[in-house]
């Protein structure tokens, strides 16, 4: 968890390795727009202790899942415009395929597991906050403990 | 019995309790009973089994018991990425 900038280019260094032949890496951004509402900003609370302690529990599953040779998850807190990095998940692998597969676990799991809410602030200057009922129903129910 | 719990709110919870922790006296077994008893508070209108829960800062189930002196943290459903 950090309430700094990502800077994924400085992330995606740390995974490099002589046995890495493949590289997969997700960044979900800030988007101006949802369900209908145009979106000015958006802000990130975040219960730390649970995150990080989640967050480490899902990079564990996922090197359990997949033969990986670095694993690493960044969020951010705090108030966000349009366009910044809000989560970062990159993984270093032999192969694509463990690359590819690992890093839609790891994305998906933090998602609906770890306790992070945002806020959307709307141009018309109403707020709300998101919940994710639908990607919980993606998600195992077996899994949501953290 | 009375048990003293300390309930921790977060999001849309904290907005809408007006604060983000306070120590309550709640004759309550489970952590799923502390949600129902301070459903004017934290005024959820999400099925239980939408939001989650941790006792002590540890990830706990609604059926989870509660004991005296214990910190109950209400999470509503989360929305992380």
């Amino acid at each position: 968890m950090t309430d700094k900038a990502i800077d994924p280019d400085a992330l995606r260094r740390k995974l490099f390795d002589a046995g890495a032949g493949a590289y997969a890496g997700f960044e979900g951004w800030i988007r101006n727009e949802n369900d209908g509402q145009s979106v000015k900003r958006l802000e990130y609370e975040s219960y730390e202790p649970l995150a990080i302690s989640g967050g480490e529990k899902v990079i564990a599953e996922a090197r359990a899942k997949f033969p990986l040779i670095h694993a690493h998850c960044v969020h951010r807190t705090g108030m966000l415009e349009i366009g910044e990095c809000a989560v970062w998940v990159g993984v270093s692998s032999a192969h694509r395929d463990e690359a590819f597969n690992a890093c839609r676990y790891i994305i998906d799991q933090v998602k609906v597991r770890l306790p992070i809410w945002k806020k959307e602030h709307y141009a018309d200057g109403n707020s709300g906050w998101v919940n994710c009922e639908r990607c919980a129903e993606r998600a195992h129910p077996s899994a949501v403990s953290l | 019995m009375s048990k003293s719990i300390t309930v921790r709110y977060f999001a849309i919870f904290r907005e809408h309790a007006g604060r983000a922790e306070e120590t309550v006296l709640l004759d309550v077994e489970t952590a799923g009973d502390v949600f129902e008893q301070l459903k004017d508070r934290h005024k959820s209108s999400e099925p239980l089994g939408h939001c989650k829960v941790a006792i002590n800062d540890e990830m706990a189930h609604w059926n989870t018991a509660v004991n005296d002196g214990d910190t109950v943290l209400l999470f509503p459903p989360v929305a992380g990425g």
